[in-house]
């Protein structure tokens, strides 16, 4: 037994979920906390010191955008959100409102346990702030962020100032979903949030410059009608 | 014994009149001589005792006039307020027929019957109102004067000297529930005038000083006593033919009355509405168009459709007709409809023409001798004018003008200088008789070619030039044989009647050619009617053939499931509708099947004609028309060519109407088809999954000593089993939300490569057997999709070709770009299609194999379809050369928006300072 352990609290009101949640996230050492509604959720995320909350986004009493809301205004805790497929404005939204992560339903153990440990690293690393990451590897991919240099099997790349912005916003987002607000406010800036064919080209020429076959990515990730995501 | 009964086709007519008259409002007319009689008055004393009788009684509208016993009366009674309306500055109150018809009372009080609304209002007339109001179930009380029936209007003009020109329709009388006489001898009348109890407007004193003489007031209390004796007696009539009383069963007599172009053709049509009355006849107003009468001044003709439409405001049939010889037509027409009493005016021809005509009526009664014929005498305004003003007719349908005629004249007079030229080189070879035939050929020329006029001249001229240049003394008219004049003479009178006829015969041709091409343009639209299968389609073959024909703007309104009538929808690449439509109008037509606006009784002053669109199984729409010459669509032959076009239109739509619903019925077949193939398919689907989950679970929960290995095999196939269920749910409530219109599409601008990309992800556990190569160029544009969508369509045709093709086969996907679309491409190398199924696989539930154990129940390629069909797109399916299967789909390329390129520099340049240290 380690000497801390993990809490996590779920937020879900299907209970057969809820079990299957339990299991899997004990079974990785977490202890767990259940809530059936979001007052509940909030009663327990105040009271049980989480390192981690998931959250279905359909609960029975209120938003569950409200939730995270609530949560946020006085915790970074890391939130995953569990919603239905072709619900993607709503995990739009429960991800521009502060949710860390979403998995759709149905979705398998190893998913879930993936999303979780990116969640708990990014917590981790946000706790030694101020510690720049000075090098980023992916597939033969080599990012020197010191120097801004990047090669692919040891030959350089050329980017241009917005592809290399991007790519270096996925980084520190690496694992993470981010959506195509949130790139398009950090690369190009608040007043082209709306523009998204000029994140989806930019996108286009990253993949062809860094990914072995463009079509088939393995890193620079599309999350249908979502966003996208760095993997390693 | 039973030919005395009715016949069971009266007794129907009876009992359907009846039924009628049962849903209608009753109407009570109070029926006096002159103003004074006290009409208004005893309307409001019965008004009254309704009310006391528990009636709901309203007042529509009376004037007191300022008296004070009857203002007296109003009290107690509700009073609409009436309908305050500004005509040319002056604020008028009219009678508020919309407000009546919202009150809806048991019994509504409307004075003057025979009154004119103002300008604007929806009816011309007060008792066109009354009759809107009866038929929406009202019973109305109202006044009317003996002066305002139509047909007695003239007699009293006659009587008294001043012609009201306010009427009524005898019809609206005659069919009245009630007429109550509200009489009053003409001294005691003459006694209240004195007294200042009648109304008398202040402009009009003297005339109506003139008007309320003792002898007129006698004669019109007769007219008025005897009009409503005669009514009485018809209604005894109905009486007895109701109890079968009457001893012979005759057949109905029917009347013909021939209209002619001269201003006597209205009197002649009063007195034949008063001969029908008084013989309880049916009567038909004919005219017959020759062609000396197609060649009419425009007003003369304009005049006989004011004198028809009389004649069908009086409660006549009519009718016009086109004929060679006015007594042949008339007289087959009136055999064909059985006509027993032909009624004509007198001929007024005088002087020489008298000696060498038959006047009508007597050719008529020589031609029917068991037709009795009545010839009807002029009036006083009878000699204004006579029948023969015929000019030249220079009506648009010719395409006439004024400049071909003068054309004509210079023609004329060239032609003949011509003749004279020619005839001049040839005198000393020519006689002066073959030098005549010279002037009489080119007199038929002009004629030939320019009509009457023309040839007149130039038979004048030729006369002249033949005695000026040839006869003998010549370049002089002097003459020195007087042989000569005879040679004139009859070479005038042989030009005159070559020109007559040859002009006569050139009308005839255009009369025929007129009358073809209106039945070639009625032929055409019926041709192309015919084919049509969509209202859209007849309302464009529609319009296109109206406004060719009747130079006119047209819009066809049609109504919707409710019953309303609402505008049409303006077509892409259309100009927008200069024409005012009225849905208002168009409405007011189509509930009550008459035509209205221009050129009508009912609100005239619309610019537009509203015809209904009458068939036979119920009003299908409304046909609008702003003609840009009202001539080509009231002159009557065009007039009865636009209602057969309407006519036509209306029975192409309910065609098709029945069309779509055989269609539906064919529809919902197929979806219960449909419905229980889906059923089927989902029962066999569902159930092996859940059959396999079922056994797996029960194996893990009894098998408490199963190894480790074997425990994790069935939790594997459990999983398996779950994922393909989620999947097929996924299909179908796919299919559902598209089928349902649900769903909205996201379009945003997409690269094509990225939603390859995320398919092939999702789908990197299906096709882990499987090849897949990308060929995809690096330049291929911008498209505007759903991406969520748009993979679902590439998931579904790479997971078909998955399932369809033996492990290790190649899927290719590539894409191209064709002038303004986009095409994809999904090959195989494997089976490929049989040809029955290359057609069938994008409908619901088709599969390759039927009761196959591979997954899915044909609902993928049915999604793709939907999917492509929503981005205005095209999806087929083919062989390839090679005998693989290729699934295609397009998408429409649009202009993609700009993307700026920013001027920084490259980010590896690596003299910059290093980023946030």
């Amino acid at each position: 037994m380690t000497p801390h352990q993990p809490v996590a609290i779920v937020v879900e009101d299907e209970k057969q979920i809820r079990r299957f949640l339990r299991t899997s996230l004990e079974a990785e050492g977490f202890v767990v906390h259940e809530a059936e509604t979001g007052k509940q959720a909030l009663i327990e995320a105040a009271t049980r010191k989480p390192d981690l909350l998931i959250l279905d986004l359909g609960l029975p009493d209120m938003d569950g955008l409200d939730v995270i809301r609530d949560i946020r205004s006085w915790t970074a805790l890391p939130i995953i959100v569990l919603s239905a497929r072709t619900r993607e404005s709503e995990k739009i939204d429960a991800l521009d409102a502060g949710a860390d992560d979403y998995l759709t339903k149905p979705f398998g153990v190893g998913e879930l346990m993936a999303r979780v440990r990116v969640a708990l690293r990014r917590r981790a690393s946000a706790g030694t702030a101020g510690q720049e990451i000075r090098e980023f590897r992916f597939g033969d991919v080599r990012v020197d962020l010191i120097n801004r240099q990047i090669y692919r099997a040891e030959q350089q790349i050329h980017l241009t100032a917005i592809e290399y912005r991007l790519l270096t916003v996925l980084i520190r987002n690496a694992g993470r979903v981010l959506t195509h607000r949130q790139l398009l406010k950090e690369v190009w800036g608040p007043p082209h949030v709306e523009d998204s064919h000029y994140l989806r080209t930019y996108m286009a020429h990253l993949r062809q410059k860094l990914e072995a076959d463009p079509a088939q990515p393995r890193y620079l990730i599309t999350e249908t009608g979502v966003g996208y995501r760095l993997v390693e | 014994m039973t030919e005395n009964r009715p016949s069971p086709d009266q007794l129907l007519e009876r009992v359907q009149r009846e039924e009628q008259k049962a849903r209608r409002g009753k109407l009570k007319l109070f029926f006096g001589a002159c103003a004074g009689v006290g009409k208004t008055f005893a309307m409001l004393s019965a008004a009254h005792m309704l009310k006391q009788q528990g009636m709901d009684v309203v007042v529509g509208l009376v004037e007191t006039h300022g008296r004070v016993d009857t203002a007296g009366l109003l009290e107690g009674l509700e009073i609409l307020p009436p309908k305050k309306t500004e005509y040319r500055g002056k604020q008028l109150t009219e009678f508020d027929l919309d407000a009546a018809l919202a009150r809806k009372p048991a019994v509504l009080i409307v004075d003057e019957l025979a009154h004119s609304n103002v300008a604007g209002s929806r009816h011309a007339k007060r008792w066109q109102d009354v009759q809107e109001l009866l038929d929406a179930g009202v019973d109305v009380l109202t006044t009317v004067n003996v002066q305002h029936l139509e047909s007695l209007n003239d007699i009293v003009g006659q009587i008294t000297g001043i012609r009201v020109w306010e009427t009524i329709p005898d019809t609206v009388f005659d069919h009245a529930d009630e007429v109550t006489v509200v009489d009053l001898p003409a001294d005691e009348l003459l006694q209240r005038l004195k007294e200042g109890k009648v109304y008398i407007p202040d402009q009009a004193e003297r005339a109506i000083q003139n008007f309320f003489r003792k002898g007129n007031l006698i004669a019109l209390r007769e007219l008025a006593l005897r009009r409503t004796a005669d009514r009485v007696d018809a209604q005894m009539r109905e009486y007895r033919e109701d109890k079968s009383i009457r001893g012979m069963w005759q057949a109905k007599e029917r009347l013909l009355v021939c209209v002619g172009p001269g201003p006597d053709a209205e009197k002649l049509i009063r007195s034949a509405a008063r001969l029908a009355g008084n013989l309880h006849a049916d009567w038909i107003a004919a005219y017959v168009e020759t062609p000396r009468l197609q060649r009419l001044r425009q007003e003369t003709r304009d005049r006989i459709l004011q004198t028809l439409r009389l004649a069908q405001e009086l409660g006549a049939e009519t009718t016009t007709m086109t004929g060679e010889d006015v007594a042949s037509t008339l007289f087959s027409y009136a055999r064909s409809r059985n006509v027993s009493k032909l009624v004509v005016g007198k001929t007024s021809r005088r002087g020489w023409r008298r000696r060498f005509t038959v006047p009508l009526a007597e050719e008529l009664s020589l031609m029917a001798s068991d037709v009795d014929v009545y010839v009807v005498g002029h009036g006083a305004a009878g000699r204004a004018a006579p029948a023969e003003e015929a000019v030249e007719f220079r009506g648009p349908e010719f395409g006439e003008k004024r400049r071909s005629r003068r054309q004509g004249y210079l023609v004329a007079i060239a032609i003949c200088a011509l003749g004279t030229a020619v005839a001049a080189h040839l005198a000393t070879y020519l006689e002066l008789t073959n030098i005549i035939m010279l002037y009489l050929l080119s007199v038929m020329l002009v004629a030939f070619r320019y009509g009457r006029g023309p040839a007149i001249l130039s038979s004048v001229l030729s006369v002249a030039a033949f005695d000026f240049f040839f006869v003998p003394p010549k370049f002089t008219f002097a003459v020195s044989d007087t042989q000569y004049i005879l040679t004139f003479a009859v070479m005038l009178a042989v030009a005159l009647v070559i020109s007559q006829l040859t002009a006569n015969m050139r009308y005839q041709a255009r009369v025929a050619t007129l009358r073809e091409r209106r039945a070639k343009a009625l032929y055409e639209m019926a041709r192309e009617l015919g084919a049509a299968l969509q209202p859209e389609q007849i309302l464009e073959i529609a319009n296109r053939h109206l406004q060719g024909v009747f130079l006119a703007e047209t819009a066809i309104l049609l109504p919707d499931l409710s019953e309303k009538i609402g505008l049409p929808q303006p077509r892409e690449g259309q100009p927008p509708r200069a024409m005012a439509l009225d849905t208002a109008i168009a409405q007011w037509v189509f509930d009550h099947q008459q035509p209205a606006g221009f050129g009508t009784n009912t609100l005239s002053g619309s610019s537009t004609y509203y015809l209904p669109l009458k068939a036979p199984i119920r009003p299908r729409g409304v046909l609008a028309l702003a003609p840009s010459n009202p001539r080509l669509v009231f002159v009557p032959e065009q007039h009865r060519l636009l209602e057969t076009f309407a006519a036509q239109i209306a029975l192409a739509l309910e065609r098709v109407h029945f069309v779509e619903v055989a269609q539906g019925a064919l529809l919902k077949i197929e979806s219960e088809r449909l419905r229980n193939s889906l059923l089927t398919a989902i029962s066999h689907d569902l159930r092996t999954p859940l059959t396999a989950l079922v056994g797996l679970a029960s194996t893990l929960e009894t098998d408490a000593n199963l190894p480790e290995h074997s425990r994790r095999e069935l939790a594997e196939a459990m999983h398996e089993q779950a994922v393909r269920m989620s999947n097929l749910v996924n299909n179908l409530l796919d299919m559902a939300r598209l089928q349902s219109g649900e769903v909205q599409l996201n379009r945003q601008w997409h690269v094509l490569e990225e939603i390859v990309g995320s398919a092939l992800r999702s789908l990197r556990h299906t096709t882990a057997n499987h090849v897949i190569k990308v060929s995809l160029t690096s330049s291929l544009p911008l498209i505007y999709v759903d991406s969520a969508l748009i993979e679902r369509v590439l998931c579904n045709l790479i997971e078909n070709a998955t399932k369809y093709t033996p492990p290790g086969s190649q899927i290719r996907i590539g894409a191209e770009t064709l002038e303004r679309e986009l095409r994809v491409t999904i090959t195989d190398n494997g089976p490929g299609l049989s040809p029955d199924m290359i057609d069938t696989v994008f409908d619901k539930f088709t599969r390759g194999q039927k009761e196959s154990a591979t997954p899915g129940v044909g609902l993928g390629l049915a999604i793709c379809k939907a999917i492509v069909q929503a981005h205005r797109g095209r999806i087929w399916a083919e062989n390839t050369n090679e005998g693989g299967a290729r699934f295609t789909f397009t998408l429409p390329l649009l202009e993609p928006p700009l993307i700026r390129e920013p001027n920084e520099p490259v980010a590896e340049s690596a003299d910059r300072p290093a980023h946030g240290q």
